[in-house]
């Protein structure tokens, strides 16, 4: 198919539409048994005029050999430890670093140091589990905002919000992002049991954790921290999961105590 | 400028004739597929780094008992590299159906899985999310459904920020999507159109990618019209699409290809179009138009025609709203260098994707039925001609290029002019003598125009003159009669020939 050699030149020049020549339809055209009128058409999306091009968009989406381009080389790199206070993570790839502060250390609660998946959720942790003033809000008024981003409900209780999520959103009812403040007290050991079996991970629950928390990673074995756990017992609230945790150590006692 | 994409092809030992016979076979599988409406395609994000570290090695079928051990290992492993290859050795297992199949049914494993998957440990999620991702790759609905506990966590992590993972979250979502509408129907109510919303802002182009690879998914669905469209609508997404297709230096290939197909499949639902053209869709989508030509022009990269069939369906659908009919108005679309553009992209088609060109002369007939602007443009940029090249690539091609025709022909003696005399008339005698009846009877439309807008032209010997009959006799079947022998007719001087097409008799005089 050849185009005139300016047709290129065009298309790189100015916005413009050409002057009309007048338009002068005689009645005849089109009488019977001639038939044509100009109109625009208009396909829905299982014409079988679309056929061919959606076989294409199909073929594109199976091959991906042919379409996974240059994916960012994950180059090995010498082992570095995180930066961050008390985490002794080591890595060897920049991406699994990537995953591992975006996890645990991006979305970290200042008061208690959960990490959270998401802005949003930490946002919502903050509010109902350390805002004292929603605390007294929430009992004249309904303050518990569902989970789902684009909902506005709001609840009297955490409950209703989670009976909220199961039904109208069909989240299943153990969400492991939404579990109901538990109140703090001393240890208990029924709770201990619980924390330390919930880190061995034994009875087949949802490992390494409770109440929308994720603890921050260490190597530490197991013995050790429920020895250190004990000794902390009495100011640390038993919901908190410490299997590994040495950001709970010090330095987390000294910024809890600033906050309280 | 273009990111473009480039082709690595790894045949693994097959040769390329096997490659390009099993390609015909997908291809008449799908065919098949969409004429059931049953087309389902899934991408599968197997990272090429890991395919090469691990050797490339072939999947294997997992029993039941070793599938639990690695589960449990996993999950109670001590030292966390075990735990890690345990998950790696599962997921191995996990490319084959067989192991799927097993995985589905043993009692509790999903439930560790999504464990693993909310688990505190960053590389267990990882590979936890990868585990997922094999399984919704699945061509079985019982795999994809069995899934469905992960999806409410699948979406909490879009709005995260580790890119990788939420790239992954994303195909695996857009596999799970395309799989059941029982996924479907549970996906709307936990989110998913406010989480794709919230998640398009993301700077990364990975992400976006496998976000509109979802989105696309979720818009192909049989129910979308009803139950999605208007949703999507609803919500931040159409700006946010117009503002990726929008042409210019951030512009990526990959990216761009999938929101031409959610912007094309939200345009054909035809659930508000007029929305789509208020935020500028008109002018966003001619400008990426003129982006495509132009990339066309400056490189060879064959993947352009996955972007610019979507782009044309929704210019050429955009165009039939009543809200562009308003001429001289605000959503007009009336740069010629859009006409240009289409040029250049059948001329593409021609050599790269034929079967592409009905859908180019679409939106052509559609710039051109109730535009004398475009009308003029064709013919004082000389494209006439090449649009008499297509003629002989096939029926449907022929029929298309003749309607265009016929729009410029349709507007009157001014027009005709510059039609007639050309190139045109010798392409109109081999058209008349087609085999194909909508080829002969276009091709009549066509000469009646020409003739009535100029009689005073003069034919030389050979040129037929036309003359509608009216037949004393019902018209009820197709036939050609008096030819001089079989098959086409033979335009000899002197002889008068009878055609019937449809319900029209003509006489055609040959001088």
């Amino acid at each position: 198919m050849q185009l005139p050699p300016a047709l290129h030149s065009r298309l790189v020049g100015a916005p413009g539409a050409a002057k009309p020549l007048p338009v002068e339809r005689d009645p005849a055209a089109g009488t019977p048994p001639f038939h044509f009128a100009a109109r625009r058409v208009r396909f829905p999306r299982d014409h079988e005029f679309f056929e061919d091009g959606d076989v294409q968009r199909h073929l594109y989406l199976q091959d991906v050999l042919t379409q996974v381009t240059g994916t960012p080389e994950r180059p090995r790199v010498p082992e570095f430890t995180c930066q961050v206070a008390g985490c002794c993570q080591v890595f060897d790839t920049l991406e699994s670093y990537e995953h591992h502060y975006h996890t645990l250390h991006r979305n970290v609660c200042s008061f208690c140091r959960r990490a959270f998946p998401s802005v949003h959720l930490l946002d919502t942790h903050i509010l109902e589990w350390h805002d004292s003033l929603f605390q007294i809000l929430s009992e004249r008024q309904d303050m518990y905002q569902c989970l789902v981003e684009g909902c506005a409900e709001k609840f009297k209780t955490s409950k209703d919000r989670k009976d909220h999520l199961v039904r109208r959103h069909l989240y299943p009812a153990d969400f492991r992002f939404d579990k109901p403040k538990k109140s703090r007290g001393p240890a208990t050991p029924g709770a201990t049991v619980q924390v330390s079996s919930e880190a061995l991970g034994d009875d087949g629950e949802q490992s390494g954790g409770d109440a929308m928390e994720v603890c921050s990673e260490h190597a530490a074995p197991l013995p050790e921290a429920v020895g250190e756990r004990w000794t902390y017992s009495h100011r640390i609230p038993s919901t908190i999961c410490f299997g590994q945790g040495v950001s709970r150590g010090f330095k987390s006692t000294k910024k809890r105590k600033e906050h309280q | 400028m273009w990111s473009g994409r480039q082709s690595r092809l790894k045949p693994v030992g097959c040769v390329v004739e096997e490659l390009r016979c099993r390609r015909r076979e997908r291809e008449a599988a799908l065919r098949k597929a969409r004429r059931e409406q049953q087309l389902i395609s899934k991408r599968l994000l197997r990272d090429d780094v890991l395919v090469e570290a691990e050797g490339g090695c072939v999947a294997m079928i997992l029993g039941e008992a070793e599938i639990q051990q690695f589960l449990q290992l996993a999950q109670r492993g001590t030292e966390e590299k075990e735990r890690e290859r345990a998950l790696v050795s599962l997921r191995r297992g996990l490319q084959h159906p067989e192991t799927q199949r097993t995985f589905i049914w043993l009692e509790g494993s999903m439930r560790t899985l999504v464990g693993l998957l909310t688990s505190n440990q960053a590389l267990l999620q990882l590979e936890a999310a990868r585990c997922l991702h094999e399984l919704s790759h699945s061509e079985q609905s019982a795999v994809a459904e069995a899934c469905l506990p992960a999806t409410s966590y699948l979406l909490t992590y879009l709005s995260g920020h580790s890119s990788d993972f939420i790239e992954l979250c994303l195909y695996t979502l857009g596999n799970l999507i395309v799989e059941s509408e029982a996924v479907r129907r549970q996906l709307l109510p936990q989110g998913i159109v406010p989480a794709l919303a919230a998640c398009i802002q993301s700077p990364h182009l990975t992400v976006l990618e496998a976000l509109g690879y979802a989105l696309s998914q979720l818009l192909q669905a049989k129910e979308a019209p009803e139950m999605i469209v208007p949703s999507v609508l609803g919500s931040t997404l159409p700006q946010n699409i117009l503002r990726l297709l929008q042409p210019g230096p951030k512009l990526n290939l990959g990216v761009a290809v999938e929101f031409a197909w959610c912007l094309h499949y939200i345009i054909c639902s035809q659930v508000n179009n007029a929305l789509l053209i208020s935020h500028g869709g008109l002018s966003t989508l001619g400008m990426l138009l003129l982006d495509v030509a132009g990339a066309v022009q400056r490189t060879e990269d064959a993947g352009l025609e996955l972007l610019a069939c979507p782009v044309l369906r929704c210019l050429s659908n955009l165009l039939t709203e009543a809200a562009v009919e308003v001429m001289g108005g605000p959503n007009q679309l009336e740069d010629e260098r859009v006409v240009v553009a289409l040029f250049i992209l059948l001329q593409f088609f021609l050599q790269k994707q034929p079967s592409l060109l009905p859908e180019g002369l679409w939106l052509l007939n559609n710039l051109t039925a109730n535009s004398p602007c475009f009308c003029t443009s064709l013919l004082s940029m000389d494209l006439i001609e090449p649009l008499l090249q297509l003629l002989p690539v096939s029926n449907v091609v022929s029929v298309l290029v003749l309607t265009v025709l016929c729009n410029v022909a349709e507007k009157g003696p001014a027009y005709c002019q510059h039609l007639w005399p050309g190139p045109l008339l010798p392409c109109l005698m081999g058209t008349l003598a087609s085999s194909d009846t909508e080829v002969v009877g276009q091709s009549l439309e066509l000469l009646q125009l020409l003739f009535l807008y100029r009689p005073e032209v003069s034919f030389g010997p050979g040129t037929p003159v036309l003359r509608p009959l009216v037949s004393p006799w019902p018209l009820a079947f197709l036939s050609y009669s008096h030819f001089s022998g079989p098959g086409k007719p033979v335009w000899t001087p002197g002889q008068n020939f009878q055609l019937l097409v449809g319900k029209a008799l003509f006489e055609i005089e040959v001088g």
